[in-house]
C-alpha cells in the first residue's frame, strides 16, 4: 500500500505546476496508470481524496486513465495490448514478444480555471 | 477551463535521484542490485550465504530496508562488510532518496558491489527505481507458485528470479515447473535460479550470475 506516497507525489507536482501559473485555480489532474506500475487505481483515488481534503487545493479532482500492458513482436513488428496473461503475438503467434509498455505512472494533464 | 498537458512522471523526483545514483555507480564501477520479495522469502539468508562466500577483502556493502528494527543489519554486519540499516518507519518500500542518504558518508570508490535488500513486499518496491542495474525477485517454495501471476509488476521488471528454499520441496505442495512457467508467462526469457540457503545448492550459480552482471555493467564504463 504505497498509493498514499504516490498520491502525495501527485499533489507535490500539482503544487509545483500551480506555482508557475499565479492566479490560476487547478480543478483537475489527470494521471496514466499502467497495468505493471504496481499502483492500484482505487487505492490511489482514496488516498488522493484524503490528502486533498481541507487543503488549499480542495476540491481537486483526480482522473485516472488505466493503461494496459503492451508487447512488441520482433518477428512481425506488431505491437499489441495484453489481455489476461497471453503474451503471444496475436498476428503471427510467436511466443517471443518483448515488453513494450505498461509501467506508466505519468502525470498527463492539469485542468485550470483562470 | 484550460487543459494543460504535462507529460511527466509522477515519481520524476525519485527518478531524478535514481539517475544520479546510477551515474555515480557507473563512475565508480559499482554493480548495484535491488533484492525484492515477500517478507520471509529469505532475502537476508541469501545475503548471509552470499557474504560468507566472499573473501575478506571483497569490496562489497549492503543496505537493508525494514519498517522497524536493525536486526537485519546486525545479522549482516557479522561478516565484516559495511552493512547499514534503513528503517522506513512504516513505509512499505525504499526510495532513491533514502538510499542516497544512507550511502551519504560511504566512500564509493572502495566498492565493487552494493546489494540493496528492499522492504519485504512484492508490490510497492516495484514502483521505485533505486538506481540499481537490476532488480532481483525472490520467491520461496513455502509460498504459492502462482505469485508471478498475482504480482506481475515485480516479475516483469526483475532480471532474475531466485527460487529459494528448494530443500523444502519434498515437504510442500509447491509446483516448481508451474512457478517457472508462470514467471516466463509474465516475463518471457526471465532468468531463474534454484537456491537453498540451507544446503547451499545453487549458491555458486548465484554468485556467478552476480559476477557476470558486474562484468557486463562495468565494461560499459
Amino acid at each position: 500500500m504505497h498509493e498514499l506516497s504516490i498520491a502525495s507525489a501527485i499533489l507535490d507536482a500539482v503544487r509545483k505546476e500551480a506555482e508557475k501559473r499565479p492566479g490560476a485555480h487547478v480543478t483537475k489532474v489527470g494521471v496514466r496508470i499502467g497495468a505493471l506500475s504496481g499502483v492500484e487505481p482505487e487505492a490511489l483515488s482514496f488516498g488522493f481524496s484524503v490528502l486533498v481534503r481541507g487543503t488549499d487545493l480542495d476540491p481537486l479532482a483526480l482522473e485516472i486513465e488505466p493503461v494496459p500492458r503492451r508487447q512488441r513482436c520482433p518477428a512481425c513488428e506488431f505491437t499489441f495490448e495484453v489481455a489476461e496473461y497471453s503474451l503471444a503475438c496475436p498476428r503471427c503467434a510467436s511466443g517471443e514478444t518483448l515488453l513494450a509498455g505498461g509501467d506508466e505512472l505519468d502525470l498527463a494533464y492539469l485542468e485550470v480555471e483562470e | 477551463m484550460d487543459r494543460i498537458p504535462l507529460e511527466k512522471k509522477v515519481l520524476s523526483e525519485n527518478d531524478r535521484i535514481a539517475a544520479r545514483l546510477r551515474e555515480s555507480f557507473r563512475e565508480h564501477g559499482i554493480l548495484c542490485v535491488n533484492l525484492i520479495s515477500s517478507p520471509g522469502s529469505g532475502k537476508t539468508s541469501l545475503l548471509e550465504r552470499t557474504l560468507e562466500r566472499f573473501p575478506k577483502d571483497a569490496r562489497v556493502a549492503v543496505l537493508t530496508g525494514d519498517i522497524q528494527t536493525d536486526n537485519d543489519a546486525r545479522r549482516l554486519a557479522r561478516f565484516g562488510f559495511p552493512a547499514k540499516q534503513i528503517t522506513t518507519g512504516g513505509t512499505c518500500h525504499l526510495d532513491a532518496l533514502r538510499v542516497e542518504r544512507a550511502l551519504g558518508d560511504w566512500p564509493l570508490e572502495n566498492l565493487d558491489l552494493l546489494i540493496i535488500e528492499n522492504v519485504g513486499n512484492l508490490v510497492c518496491p516495484s514502483s521505485y527505481d533505486l538506481g540499481e542495474a537490476a532488480k532481483i525477485v525472490l520467491l520461496s517454495v513455502a509460498e504459492g507458485e502462482d505469485k508471478p501471476l498475482k504480482y506481475p509488476s515485480i516479475f516483469a521488471k526483475s532480471e532474475l528470479l531466485v527460487l529459494n528454499k528448494i530443500d523444502l520441496l519434498p515437504y510442500v505442495s509447491f509446483d516448481i515447473a508451474r512457478a517457472r512457467e508462470y514467471a516466463r508467462q509474465i516475463h518471457p526469457g526471465m532468468e531463474i535460479l534454484e537456491v537453498s540457503c540451507t544446503t547451499g545448492q545453487g549458491l555458486d550459480q548465484w554468485i556467478q550470475w552476480l559476477e557476470k552482471l558486474r562484468e557486463a555493467v562495468t565494461s560499459d564504463k
